[in-house]
C-alpha cells in the first residue's frame, strides 16, 4: 500500500476545500450548471437517473482495510448501505446528495482517498492487474509505476481538459490482466537483455462506439523516459484530437485517422523536446516511492499444509472454490483469493456495507490488512497463506462472496445500466440475473468451462462487452429495450473484438440466445480443454449465427440442457 | 480601461484585443497598445513595427506557437485564447510558450477564463488573465490562495508548478 506523504495529504485536503467552495457557490446560485459541471465531474460527481453518482478513486484497484471501512461508513451514511465496484477498479455510489459530497471528500481525505479526476475529460484513474506483486508469471511489479503515474497525471495542469477522458492500463506479467490493449494508452512492462524495466507502449486502444486494438507506439521505452513520452502522447493529442464531435473525440480516432505511423511520427517529434528533461525519472525519485509503499512481510519456507491438502480431497464445495476463486502466488504457501460479487440475484459488482466492514476484517486477519478490486468487479486477498484458506473460505462463504464462479459464465461483468445510468438504452443487472438464474447448476456451469460474459447498457461500453467472449449490448429499438449479441472478442495477450451475431433481442429472450450458444459449443468442442472462445476461433461465428437464428431453437431449452450436461 | 489580473493582483489594462472582422483584417486604430491576431502578425508585420504603441499577439486555440518562435523580441505581451473553458488547448501552448520557446514576458489568458481555473492556467505559465465578461476579479484572487508549497524539488515543481 502506498502511504501519502506531506504533499499528497495537502494536495487532496485542499482539493476538498476548493470543492466545498465551489459547491457553496452553485448552491448559492454564483456558479451557473454549465460552468459548474467540469468541476463537478473532475470530482467523481455526475447527475444521474435519480440521484447524483458519486465516483470515488482507487488507485490501481489497490485498498487498505482502512478504506474499505471508510467507504462502508459512506455507505451508510450518505447512501443507501451498498456501493457498486466498477470495471475501472473505483467504487460508485448512486444515492448521495450533492450537498454532502464535501463531507464525503472530507471523510475520504482522512485515509489518503479521494475522487479527483475519476469523471471529466481527463487523465482517469490508472489501471492494472489485480494480481500485482503476487502473480507467478510477472516480470515487473507494476505497483508502482502506477503510482508515479498517479502522481504524474493527479493535477496535471496541461492535460485537465483534453478533448475527452484518458484511461490508462499497465500490465507487468506475462498474461495481461489489464486488457492493455483496449486502453487510451497500454502500458506493458517488461525488461530487456540486461535486466532493465522498460515498458512496451500501446496507444489508441479502446471500446465504445468504435472499438480498437491499440497501436505498439513504442516496442521498449526505457522506465526512465515514462514520462516525458506519456507527455508526449497527451501533448500530440490535447493539440489535435477532436473537439468538435464528442464521439469523435477520443485519442484512437485521432490515431486512426492520423494512421499509427503518423500518429507516432508526430508524439516521437514532439517527445524530441521532452526527452531527457525535467520530468525523466531518476532512480532516488522511484526508490522515493518504492519506499512509501507497505510491503507484505512473507512467512520464508511455508510448509507446505497438511489439513489444506486432507481439506481439499474431504470437502468437494471447497475444492471447486479453490479451482475457481483461488490463484497461483509467486511466494511458496501462499495464494491469491477472489471473493466474488457475482451471486445470483445481487448486481454484479455490488457490496453492503456491512460486506465491506466484514471483508477488511478479513484482510487484517489474512492478507496483511490490504486488498484489490479488480476491473472484473470482484475483490482480491492478494497474499493469504494456504494454510488459512479453509478458515478463510468458511468465513467468505458465510458473507455470501464464495460463489465459485471466477472465470465461469456467470463471473458477469456489467455496468450498472438503466437502473442507475441515464446514458444507458436499456437495463443490466436483470439480464445478469436472468442468465445467472438458467445456468444455476454449478456442476453445467464447471463444464462449461472458462467463458467471459459482459453486459453493457449502451455503447459506452462500461460493461467492456466487446471483449467478452459473449458480449451483450443494449440497444434501443424504437424506445424498446433490446439486447445486441456479440460472441468471439477477449482480453489478454490474444485480445480480440467480438463480432454481432445478428439482430437483437427482447430482454427476454437473452438467456434462451445465450444457452444455445452453448449447445452449439459443447456440441462442437473437440475436448473439454477447448474454451468456448476457443471454438468460436476455430469454427467462426456462422455456425453460432444459423444455431441462434435457425430452426434449432424450437427444441425445448431445457430437454437439450440435460442432454449437454449428461 | 478594463480590468485584469496580472501578477496576482487586479490591475486597470490598457491593451486592446483586436479582433478580426469577418475578412480576416483588423482595424488597426493609430494610437495606443494592441493586441493582434497571430495572422495580422504574419501578413502585416512591418506595418506593426513601424507604429506607435505596445505591440502584443494573440494565439487561438489551433495555432502554432512555432510561428512567432523567432518574433518574440517583438512583443510586449503574447495572450492564448480559450474559446471555451473546456477547450484546454491554450494550457499546452502555454507551456510552450514558456519552456521551449523561452517567452519571459506576460503571457495572458483571455477568452472563456474563469476563476476555477486559474490554479492550473498559472502553472501552465500564465500570469496574466482577462476574465469572461461579467466576472469579478477581486473574487477570482481566491484562487490563489492555496498554499505554496516549497518548490525545491524537481517533485514539487511537477506536481505543483
Amino acid at each position: 500500500m502506498y502511504l501519502y506523504d506531506e504533499i499528497d495529504q495537502r494536495l487532496v485536503d485542499e482539493r476538498v476545500a476548493q470543492f466545498r467552495d465551489q459547491t457553496r457557490r452553485f448552491l448559492a446560485g454564483e456558479l451557473s450548471e454549465d460552468d459548474f459541471r467540469p468541476l463537478r465531474l473532475q470530482n467523481g460527481l455526475y447527475i444521474q437517473r435519480f440521484a447524483p453518482m458519486f465516483r470515488i478513486a482507487i488507485p490501481y484497484g489497490l485498498l487498505a482495510s482502512r478504506q474499505l471501512r471508510a467507504l462502508a461508513y459512506i455507505a451508510r451514511k450518505w447512501d443507501r448501505g451498498y456501493g457498486h465496484f466498477s470495471t475501472r477498479q473505483n467504487i460508485q455510489f448512486n444515492w448521495p446528495k450533492l450537498e454532502d459530497v464535501p463531507d464525503i471528500l472530507a471523510k475520504l481525505a482522512t485515509v489518503q482517498m479521494h475522487a479527483i479526476q475519476t469523471s471529466g475529460n481527463c487523465i482517469r484513474n490508472t489501471t492494472t492487474d489485480h494480481f500485482a506483486g503476487t502473480a507467478p508469471d510477472e516480470i515487473v511489479d507494476p505497483l508502482v509505476w502506477c503510482e508515479i503515474i498517479r502522481q504524474w497525471s493527479a493535477f496535471h495542469p496541461e492535460f485537465a481538459y483534453l478533448p475527452r477522458k484518458f484511461k490508462i492500463a499497465v500490465s507487468g506479467s506475462e498474461a495481461d490482466r489489464a486488457a492493455t490493449q483496449v486502453h487510451d494508452i497500454g502500458l506493458q512492462a517488461r525488461r530487456d537483455a540486461s535486466g532493465s524495466v522498460g515498458f512496451r507502449v500501446l496507444a489508441g486502444g479502446g471500446l465504445g462506439r468504435t472499438p480498437l486494438i491499440g497501436a505498439v507506439m513504442r516496442d521498449f521505452l526505457p522506465w526512465q523516459d515514462l514520462l516525458t513520452y506519456l507527455d508526449a502522447v497527451l501533448r500530440v493529442y490535447n493539440r489535435y484530437g477532436r473537439r468538435d464531435n464528442k464521439y469523435r473525440a477520443r485519442i484512437k480516432i485521432l490515431v486512426k485517422e492520423l494512421t499509427p505511423d503518423v500518429f507516432r511520427a508526430q508524439v516521437e517529434e514532439e517527445w524530441a523536446h521532452l526527452q531527457g528533461g525535467p520530468a525523466t525519472l531518476t532512480t532516488a525519485e522511484v526508490d522515493r516511492i518504492e519506499r512509501r509503499f507497505t510491503r507484505p512481510h512473507y512467512r520464508q519456507s511455508e510448509p507446505a499444509s497438511s489439513a489444506y491438502a486432507g481439506a481439499l480431497a474431504r470437502d468437494k464445495a471447497f475444492n471447486n472454490w479453490v479451482r475457481r476463486n483461488v490463484q497461483p502466488h509467486k511466494v511458496a504457501g501462499y495464494a491469491a483469493v477472489t471473493l466474488s460479487l457475482k451471486k445470483t440475484g445481487v448486481p454484479p459488482g455490488d457490496a453492503t456495507a456491512d460486506q465491506m466492514d466484514a471483508v477488511a476484517d478479513l484482510a487484517d486477519r489474512f492478507s496483511f490488512g490490504e486488498l484489490r478490486v479488480s476491473h472484473e468487479q470482484n475483490l482480491i486477498l492478494a497474499d493469504v497463506r494456504q494454510a488459512d484458506l479453509y478458515e478463510l473460505w468458511q468465513a467468505v462463504k458465510a458473507l455470501g462472496l464464495a460463489t465459485p464462479n471466477i472465470g465461469l459464465l456467470t463471473n458477469i461483468i456489467a455496468c450498472p445500466g438503466g437502473d442507475f445510468c441515464s446514458l444507458a438504452n436499456a437495463k443490466s443487472i436483470p439480464v445478469a440475473e436472468a442468465i445467472q438464474r438458467r445456468f444455476d447448476d454449478l456442476d453445467y456451469l464447471h463444464d462449461i468451462g472458462e467463458l467471459d460474459l459482459n453486459i453493457s447498457g449502451c455503447m459506452n461500453s462500461c460493461g467492456h462487452h466487446h471483449i467478452g467472449h459473449i458480449g451483450i449490448l443494449g440497444v434501443d429499438k424504437q424506445g424498446a429495450e433490446y439486447y445486441q449479441i456479440s460472441i468471439g472478442g477477449a482480453q489478454g495477450n490474444d485480445a480480440s473484438l467480438g463480432k454481432v451475431l445478428g439482430p437483437s433481442v427482447s430482454q427476454a429472450e437473452v438467456p434462451d440466445v445465450i444457452e444455445h450458444l452453448i449447445e452449439l459449443y459443447l456440441e462442437r468442442r473437440d475436448s473439454e480443454e477447448e474454451r468456448f472462445i476457443d471454438v468460436v476461433r476455430r469454427i467462426g461465428i456462422e455456425p453460432f449465427k444459423e444455431y441462434v437464428y435457425g430452426s434449432h431453437h424450437k427444441t425445448a431449452p431445457s430437454r437439450r440442457r440435460q442432454l449437454a450436461a449428461a | 480601461m478594463a480590468a485584469i489580473i496580472r501578477q496576482r493582483q487586479v490591475v486597470a489594462d490598457s491593451w486592446q484585443l483586436l479582433k478580426p472582422a469577418a475578412d480576416g483584417t483588423v482595424a488597426l486604430p493609430d494610437v495606443g497598445d494592441v493586441i493582434v491576431p497571430l495572422a495580422v502578425w504574419r501578413s502585416q508585420r512591418d506595418a506593426l513595427l513601424g507604429r506607435a504603441g505596445g505591440l502584443g499577439v494573440w494565439l487561438d486555440a489551433n495555432d502554432d506557437p512555432a510561428h512567432i518562435a523567432g518574433d518574440l523580441g517583438h512583443f510586449a505581451v503574447i495572450a492564448v485564447n480559450f474559446p471555451q473553458f473546456t477547450d484546454g488547448r491554450g494550457y499546452s501552448i502555454g507551456r510552450l510558450l514558456r519552456e521551449r520557446y523561452g517567452w519571459r514576458g506576460e503571457l495572458r489568458a483571455v477568452g472563456d477564463v474563469l476563476r476555477d481555473q486559474l490554479f492550473y492556467l498559472t502553472r501552465c505559465g500564465f500570469d496574466a488573465f482577462a476574465l469572461r465578461d461579467g466576472q469579478d476579479a477581486n473574487a477570482a484572487l481566491a484562487a490563489f490562495d492555496r498554499a505554496c508549497l516549497p518548490a525545491s524539488s524537481e517533485r514539487n515543481r511537477r506536481r505543483l508548478g
